[in-house]
């Protein structure tokens, strides 16, 4: 019966989305106010019915109800209550459902954060987001009824994926799908913007905080996938340029740019349509993503489905998506005006290169994710681009990014001298160069890929110190406490978002330069000295967990003859489905991890044990803890709030006007 | 006329920097590319000596064998029509078992597979599909063979 409300309850949604999709938009298109206000109950009561049907489908994993299909072959009843609950979301149908929710929860939003926003302009927006929403909800219902059934029930079901029965589980899913689904709000600000001609600062304006939050969503949705990866996987990588983490990187990368280029069309009104294109191409580049992830083209962990249907089905609301909004991109932005003049030498032309830069490398990641795709559907032969290539393009694209990014907020907007700000980033810049040789030559590792992100971190770092007490000194006289409040929450944002990246690369680069690995056959008593520290392997012991047998390895790890740790790495068959995993064992220190995962038992009793040294590797995701809380400070901005005060007060009185 | 050529010098830089970014990846693309090569393809001397690519195939069944540092490795990938010798120093994936399906990338040398990296499947019902691929195109080069 509840599963069947649940379906009821999706269909529901369903129609409410289509409602949400069409009155809105002919209100805007009429001038009608009455059917411009369904938007927002209409986008309301979808969310409830989302809820509820997705509460309906937790309920069947968390009591073990089998006669559903999806809980039956992704739960089991032994699973741990809190991989029931995630488990809805580990498997195609149910993940969709979460997308279908949190597209949702952000319409939601919408409709409680910007009533400020013009009737008509904020009926475009429902309009677009109900679109969308109509388009995965009926995807969903058409191609991938989660509430399937499954008569008769089995007695026990096939379990979560073993890989996926981890703490990552729980947050990584629902924030990366926050962040992909966050673009579709900045989308629907484009193309509401498109449809009434209206792009300008304030349309500007409104999407930074929407498109910022999003933002943040997916830095941390992507931070936390890498830091899982980096402690599931068992061999302490922490990004592999797998298809489907370079389905997440690339909508990141050009979400980058976006956040860049509005600053631009907000600050001076130019790269309007350079925007515009940005906010649509980083939505596509979610679909993309989702298309990707979900349709089986591509395998790994992440892919559930094998169904062609639904892969065609997400292709075709890809090129649905893409045309129409290119269509309406090619009619109306000819007839934007380009905005404010800048010269060679101006912030806007930092911001362009920018721009530039992380749409090309957001174009290589593409090229070299779908390229051995399209061989391989057209029966060309199988390739595979792997490391090497994203790392060969990565270094010389973004090195100048980070340069960009150092001359930026020293200069001026609309036009500025070469000379005077040169000479105001010369001496961090020569300082940190001497750095950057001084610190590779005393860890004895002069290479100049570590001699060039030392020097890069080392810059980042010293011009954020002397940007900010550049920015403290211009009001002298003041008191410290009130020149520091006269900073403003966007100005935080950027500095601690580029002093995330500056704390990203040190961990990149020294991670990526110092590391060390040693795999060992060790018996009982036996020891292994790797990077300094010493490990002695105190044999292994049985340690079943509720739906698992494992092994368990006692390591003591020591260094200098002080016992620092005691590491317990597991190897573990998962009963369900009969499928080993290896749970590595993770000593975390700020400078360092040392990090230990098991291999096979071999005949004679001892064990293969894999031991790793990772220098500052914490500092990888340190660097994405800034960078999002650098967005976070920045979409906080007092500005936004303010102005959404004053407009909201002049729209009621043009409203009163136009009413008398 | 300084505006303008102000503004034909900002598009002109812009214009060079993609180019140049363009091509850094384009160049990078195609000296990374790995490819791919059935067992038999390399039993008939197409596969190239000296370069990376992926050899894609069953574990053969009994071929699993430690050398006495127990680390490396010596097993065999076939797709059923030929054999490869493999040679793989490491920890071995965990779902790696003889009879299943697995894909090395590495490089050729004396006849000798050296792989760096060993694919294996993710769950207990999914085969590589470049191992998959392998199997495939022996078994119909076998039935055409045979007809």
């Amino acid at each position: 019966m509840i599963p069947e409300l649940g379906h009821f309850a999706l269909i529901l949604a369903l129609v409410l989305s289509l409602v949400q999709a069409i009155v809105p938009l002919v209100g805007a298109r009429r001038n009608s106010m009455a059917l411009m206000a369904v938007g927002r109950p209409a986008a309301q009561g979808q969310f409830f019915f989302i809820v509820f049907s997705y509460v309906c489908l937790t309920w069947a994993f968390v009591t073990s109800d089998f006669s559903v299909q999806l809980a039956a072959s992704n739960s089991h009843s032994a699973t741990p209550i809190m991989y029931k609950i995630t488990g809805v979301w580990g498997n195609h149908e149910g993940s969709l459902l979460l997308w279908a929710m949190s597209l949702s929860l952000w319409t939601v939003a919408v409709t409680v954060f910007s009533r400020h926003l013009p009737d008509a302009f904020l009926a475009r927006v429902l309009g677009v987001l109900g679109m969308v929403s109509a388009g995965f909800i009926s995807f969903t219902l058409v191609t991938s009824n989660p509430f399937e059934r499954l008569l008769p029930a089995v007695a026990d079901g096939r379990d979560l994926n073993p890989l996926l029965q981890d703490p990552g589980m729980i947050i990584h899913p629902p924030l990366l799908y926050m962040g992909y689904v966050g673009f579709s709000v900045a989308f629907a600000f484009a193309i509401a913007a498109l449809m009434s001609g209206r792009l300008d600062a304030a349309w500007a304006r409104w999407s930074r905080p929407w498109t910022t939050v999003a933002w943040v969503f997916l830095t941390a949705g992507i931070a936390v996938g890498s830091g899982w990866a980096y402690y599931e996987l068992g061999w302490g990588g922490w990004w592999f340029w797998d298809p489907v983490e370079n389905a997440s990187f690339m909508p990141w990368l050009l979400g980058t740019a976006l956040i860049h280029s509005l600053a631009v069309t907000e600050k001076r009104g130019a790269f309007r349509s350079w925007t515009v294109l940005l906010a649509i191409g980083a939505f596509s580049l979610s679909l993309l993503g989702t298309f990707l992830v979900r349709s089986g083209v591509i395998t790994s962990v992440h892919a559930f489905a094998t169904d062609p249907k639904r892969g065609l089905y997400i292709l075709a609301l890809l090129v649905i998506v893409i045309g129409f909004s290119l269509l309406l991109y090619a009619l109306r932005a000819p007839r934007l005006a380009g905005g404010g003049s800048f010269s060679f030498v101006s912030r806007e032309t930092s911001l362009l290169g920018n721009n530039v830069l992380l749409t090309v490398a957001s174009a290589s990641v593409l090229l070299g994710t779908l390229y051995p795709l399209f061989l391989d559907a057209l029966n060309l032969g199988k390739i595979s681009v792997g490391p090497p290539y994203f790392e060969a393009v990565f270094v010389p694209l973004m090195t100048p990014v980070v340069v960009l990014m150092m001359f930026g907020p020293f200069l001026r907007w609309k036009d500025d001298d070469l000379v005077a700000a040169a000479r105001k980033v010369a001496p961090a810049f020569i300082a940190s160069a001497l750095i950057g040789f001084a610190v590779a030559w005393a860890v004895d590792h002069v290479t100049w890929r570590t001699v060039l992100g030392l020097f890069l971190a080392a810059w980042v770092v010293l011009a954020s110190i002397q940007l900010l007490v550049g920015r403290l000194k211009e009001r002298a006289g003041a008191s410290a406490g009130s020149r520091l409040r006269s900073i403003t929450a966007s100005w935080w944002g950027m500095w601690l978002a580029h002093l995330g990246v500056g704390v990203f690369i040190i961990g990149v680069t020294l991670v990526g330069s110092l590391d060390q690995n040693l795999d060992v056959k060790m018996k009982e008593g036996q020891r292994a000295e790797l990077a300094g520290y010493t490990f002695l392997f105190r044999g292994a012991v049985d340690a079943d967990g509720p739906n698992y047998d494992a092994a368990r390895g006692i390591i003591e790890l020591s260094r200098d003859g002080r016992v620092l740790d005691t590491l317990t790495p597991e190897k573990r068959l998962y009963r369900a489905q009969g499928m080993p995993m290896t749970e590595a064992s993770l000593d975390i220190g700020v400078f360092r991890d040392v990090y230990v995962s098991l291999g096979e038992q071999l005949p004679d009793g001892a064990w293969i044990v894999s031991l790793y040294y990772k220098p500052f590797i914490s500092w990888i995701w340190m660097g994405c803890v800034l960078m999002g809380l650098g967005g976070l400070c920045a979409a906080a901005d007092r500005r936004y709030r303010r102005l959404a005060a004053r407009e909201a007060a002049a729209g009621a009185g043009q409203r009163v006007a136009a009413s008398a | 006329m300084k505006a303008r050529s102000k503004r034909l010098m900002l598009v002109g830089g812009g214009v060079a920097l993609l180019v140049a970014a363009v091509a850094l990846v384009l160049s990078a693309f195609q000296q990374n590319l790995v490819f791919f090569h059935t067992p038999t393809e390399i039993a008939e001397g197409k596969a190239p000596t000296g370069k990376t690519f992926r050899v894609g195939g069953m574990v053969e069944e009994g071929s699993i064998a430690r050398e006495p540092d127990g680390v490396t490795v010596r097993f065999a990938i076939t797709d059923t029509a030929k054999v490869i010798p493999v040679t793989y120093k490491g920890t071995l994936p965990d779902l790696f078992k003889e009879g299943k399906g697995a894909v090395v990338q590495g490089k050729l040398e004396n006849g000798v597979f050296r792989a760096t990296e060993v694919l294996a499947k993710h769950d207990e019902n999914y085969m590589p599909p470049e191992a998959a691929h392998a199997v495939e195109q022996a078994q119909k080069a076998a039935t055409t063979l045979s007809q």
